[in-house]
C-alpha cells in the first residue's frame, strides 16, 4: 500500500467524461477503490485517464488492450469493480 | 490562492469573445474567431475532448444526395414536420441549406468520414428522414462509423490549437458578470484545481454548455450535462424557452440508461413487444421504426402501458438485431455490440436488446436567434437581442427543433450555428472595439455567491441538506412527474415538489472546505444550474395544454395550433410568456402546419 497522499478528488474530476458508459465504469472504480491504490496502480490510472475517451472506451469494453501490463491489469480490476 | 479575495485583488483577463464550453458548438465558433485573429478565450470545466459531443455516435444531416436522391428544401421540410410545426422556420431553412457546406468543412478539418465504393461520403438512413416531402425514405445522415462525434470534437480541437485559442481548461464558469443596462461583460469562473477565482472580461461572450440531460434519473447523458448555461442565463434574467419539450430516445437500455443508437434500426434493426410483434407497424405503419423519435418513444411506452412489455416486470420492449448478422453489426454498429456484452452480458448478434425510452436531448433553451443572438422580450419586441451574449448548441433554442429534434440534427446545429454566431460576433467586433469596464459591485455579488458554500455556519444539522439527496430526489421527481406522458394531475405534483427542493437548496451545505479540485463546491453549482432547468421544465410542461412533439398530455392529446403554436418562454421574474412561432422562412414558402403521420 501507498503512503503518499493522493488526492482522490483529481482523479474524481478526470473521471468525468464525455460518455455516460465512461462516468458509470470509472466513478464506480474510484468510489470503491481509489483509497486503496497502490503507488503503481496510482501511476497506471493517471496514464488510462489521459487517454482520449473514444480509446479508453474500446479499452474498458475490450475493443483494444493496451500494450503496457501494468495499465492492462488496472483495467481488469476496474472491469471486475465496476461491473460487479 | 483560494475565493478569499476581494474584487480588487481578483485576477482579471480581457479577450474579444469568451465561450463556455467546448463541445462541437464552442469549438466550431472559437475557430472560426480565432482564425479572424480575434483574442478567443474558451472555458471548460472538464477537458475539452471530454464534452459530450464525443458521445454522437450516428451522424451528421446534409442533403449530399450520395445515397438516394436529396434536397436541402425536403431537409428542411422533414425537420419543419420532425418538430411538430413549433420550430422557427427561418432557423431551420438556414441550417438546413448551410448543411452541405458545413460537412465538407468538417472533410476539410480532418474528419474521416465513412465512404461509399465510389469514394463519396457513405450515408444512412435515420428516423424521419424523406425524400420528397413525406415520400419514400432518404438516407441524409453522414457518419465516421459509429464515432462521429468523437471524430468532429477532436478534429477542431486540433484545428483550435493550431489557430491559438486560448483554452480555461478545468474551470467552471459560475455566473455571466452583466451591467445595468443588461450588457453582458464577461463571466466570472474559478479554476477547479485550486479553487481561484478569475474575471474574464470579454466584449461578447457564447454560451455553449450543452444541454441537461441529468435533470432524470435515467438519461443517455454523461454527468457534466447539467445546464449551466441554461442556469447562467436564466439568474441573469434571461427566461429558457420551450423547456417542456424534451427528448425521450426510444432506445436507451432499460433501466441503464446507455444509447443504443438509431442508426441500429437505420441499419435494419426492429421492435418488439412480448408477443413478439412488430410493433411499430401499428404506430407508423409508412416509416416503422424510423418515424420520429417521439413516435417511437410513445409506442414503447404505451406497449408498456398495456401490458404487452417484457421481462419479469413487463418493463421494456425489446430491439432485435440479430437478423442482421454478425458481420453487418460488427461492421457498422461495433460499439453499441461491445456495450451490450459489456455492461448486459447480452450480444445483440445473437439476442434482442431491452430498451425504453430514455431521456437524451434538451429541445429548449437560451432562445437566439439565427444569428446566434440571445433574444429576449421588451415590451412589445418578442425578440430584443442581449447586447453581447450568445448562445449556441444544445443550450440554445434557436428554434430549430421545435417540439421533438430529428436524428442526425444535433451535430448539425452545433456546427451550423457555432458558425453563425461566430460570423456575428466578427461584425459585431467591427463595431465595438473597446471594453466597457466591470463595475467592482458587479463582482463582489458574484464572488459572494462563490463563497456561499464555504466555512460552517450556526444551522442546526437537522436542516442542513447535502447535495447528493436533494440531486437525487429532483431525477427523481422529473423522471416520475415529467416524462414521456405527462398529465395536469402528475405536473401539479411535479411543480409543488421541484418549488420545494428549489426552497431546500437555500440549506445546502458541504462539508470539503478545500481549495483544491473541489467537486463537492462543482457539484452544489452544478445542482443549483440543474434546479433552474427543473422549474423551468415543470412550469412550462404543467402550462401546455395540448400534444405537440416530445410533449404528451393524456388529458390534451391532440396538438392545438390555434391556442398553443407558440413558444414558452420561463424566467424567475415573470414566471411564464410565450412568444409567435416564426413561421415564414427566409426564401421558400412556409410550411403550414398538418397533422403529422408517419
Amino acid at each position: 500500500m501507498n503512503s503518499e497522499k493522493i488526492n482522490p478528488e483529481k482523479f474524481r474530476w478526470q473521471c468525468r467524461r464525455g460518455m455516460l458508459e465512461l462516468d458509470l465504469l470509472l466513478n464506480n472504480f474510484v468510489d470503491k477503490e481509489v483509497a486503496t491504490l497502490t503507488q503503481q496502480q496510482k501511476q497506471s490510472f493517471e496514464q488510462l485517464l489521459s487517454y482520449p475517451d473514444q480509446t479508453l472506451l474500446d479499452l474498458l469494453l475490450g475493443n483494444a488492450v493496451s500494450s503496457d501490463p501494468s495499465v492492462a491489469a488496472l483495467i481488469q480490476k476496474i472491469r471486475s469493480v465496476s461491473l460487479d | 490562492m483560494g475565493s478569499d479575495k476581494s474584487s480588487t485583488s481578483i485576477e482579471r483577463r480581457q479577450f474579444d469573445t469568451l465561450i463556455i464550453g467546448a463541445g462541437g458548438g464552442g469549438l466550431r465558433a472559437s475557430l472560426q474567431l480565432a482564425e479572424a485573429d480575434l483574442n478567443v478565450a474558451v472555458v471548460s470545466k472538464v477537458f475539452p475532448t471530454r464534452s459530450h459531443t464525443v458521445a454522437a455516435q450516428g451522424g451528421m444531416n446534409a442533403a449530399l444526395s450520395n445515397v438516394s436522391p436529396d434536397n436541402w428544401h425536403w431537409h428542411m421540410f422533414d425537420t419543419v414536420k420532425g418538430g411538430d410545426y413549433l420550430g422557427d422556420q427561418d432557423a431551420i431553412e438556414y441550417m438546413c441549406r448551410a448543411a452541405p457546406k458545413a460537412v465538407y468543412e468538417l472533410e476539410h478539418f480532418g474528419v474521416p468520414f465513412s465512404r461509399l465504393d465510389n469514394g463519396k461520403i457513405y450515408q444512412r438512413a435515420f428516423g424521419g428522414q424523406s425524400q420528397n416531402f413525406g415520400g419514400d425514405q432518404a438516407s441524409r445522415t453522414c457518419a465516421a462509423a459509429d464515432r462521429t462525434g468523437h471524430a468532429i470534437l477532436h478534429s477542431l480541437y486540433q484545428q483550435n490549437i493550431r489557430a491559438k485559442t486560448h483554452f480555461f481548461d478545468e474551470y467552471f464558469a459560475v455566473d455571466l458578470l452583466k451591467d445595468d443596462t443588461g450588457r453582458v461583460l464577461g463571466a466570472l469562473v474559478f479554476n477547479i484545481h485550486d479553487g481561484s477565482i478569475v474575471v474574464i472580461e470579454a466584449k461578447t461572450t457564447l454560451l455553449a454548455t450543452g444541454g441537461a440531460g441529468q435533470l432524470f434519473k435515467t438519461t443517455t447523458n454523461a454527468l457534466i450535462n447539467t445546464g449551466d448555461g441554461m442556469g447562467m442565463a436564466m439568474r441573469a434574467g434571461i427566461p429558457l424557452q420551450d423547456m417542456e419539450f424534451f427528448q425521450f430516445h426510444p432506445t436507451g437500455i432499460a433501466g441503464r440508461g446507455m444509447l443504443i443508437t438509431e442508426g441500429a434500426r437505420g441499419e435494419g434493426g426492429y421492435l418488439v413487444n412480448s408477443d413478439g410483434e412488430r410493433l411499430m407497424e401499428r404506430y407508423a405503419p409508412k416509416a416503422k421504426d424510423l418515424a420520429s423519435r417521439d413516435v417511437v418513444s410513445r409506442a414503447i411506452a404505451i406497449e408498456v402501458r398495456e401490458g404487452r412489455g417484457c421481462g419479469p416486470n413487463k418493463d421494456h420492449v425489446m430491439l432485435k438485431l440479430e437478423h442482421l448478422g454478425e458481420d453487418v453489426i460488427q461492421k457498422r454498429l461495433p460499439g453499441i455490440r461491445q456495450t451490450c456484452i459489456t455492461f448486459l452480458g447480452i450480444d445483440p448478434a445473437e439476442s434482442p436488446i431491452p430498451v425504453f425510452p430514455t431521456a437524451h436531448y434538451t429541445m429548449g433553451g437560451i432562445p437566439t436567434n439565427h444569428y446566434g443572438q440571445v433574444v429576449i422580450p421588451v415590451k412589445d419586441t418578442p425578440e430584443e437581442p442581449v447586447q453581447g451574449l450568445y448562445a449556441a448548441g444544445e443550450c440554445a433554442c434557436v428554434s430549430v427543433h421545435g417540439g421533438n429534434r430529428l436524428g442526425g440534427n444535433s451535430l448539425l446545429d452545433i456546427l451550423v450555428f457555432g458558425r453563425a454566431a461566430a460570423n456575428h460576433i466578427i461584425s459585431y467586433l467591427k463595431e465595438n472595439k473597446y471594453h466597457r469596464g466591470i463595475d467592482d459591485e458587479i463582482i463582489d455579488k458574484i464572488v459572494t455567491k462563490v463563497k456561499r458554500y464555504d466555512g460552517t455556519d450556526n444551522r442546526s444539522a437537522d436542516t442542513v441538506e447535502t447535495v447528493a439527496m436533494l440531486r437525487a430526489e429532483l431525477k427523481q421527481t422529473m423522471e416520475s412527474h415529467c416524462s414521456v406522458f405527462r398529465n395536469k394531475e402528475i405536473l401539479k405534483e411535479g411543480v409543488d415538489k421541484v418549488e420545494q427542493l428549489v426552497k431546500r437548496m437555500e440549506n445546502v451545505r458541504i462539508d470539503d472546505q478545500s481549495f483544491t479540485f473541489n467537486t463537492a463546491k462543482v457539484e452544489a453549482f452544478e445542482l443549483e444550474n440543474l434546479m433552474a432547468c427543473a422549474l423551468a421544465t415543470i412550469h412550462s410542461a404543467y402550462a401546455r395544454e395540448e400534444s405537440r412533439g416530445a410533449h404528451s398530455r393524456t388529458d390534451y392529446t391532440e396538438r392545438d395550433d390555434k391556442a398553443w403554436m407558440r413558444h414558452s418562454l420561463y424566467s424567475f421574474e415573470n414566471g411564464l410568456d410565450y412568444k409567435p412561432v416564426r413561421t415564414k422562412p427566409l426564401s421558400v414558402d412556409s410550411f403550414p402546419p398538418k397533422p403529422r403521420v408517419y
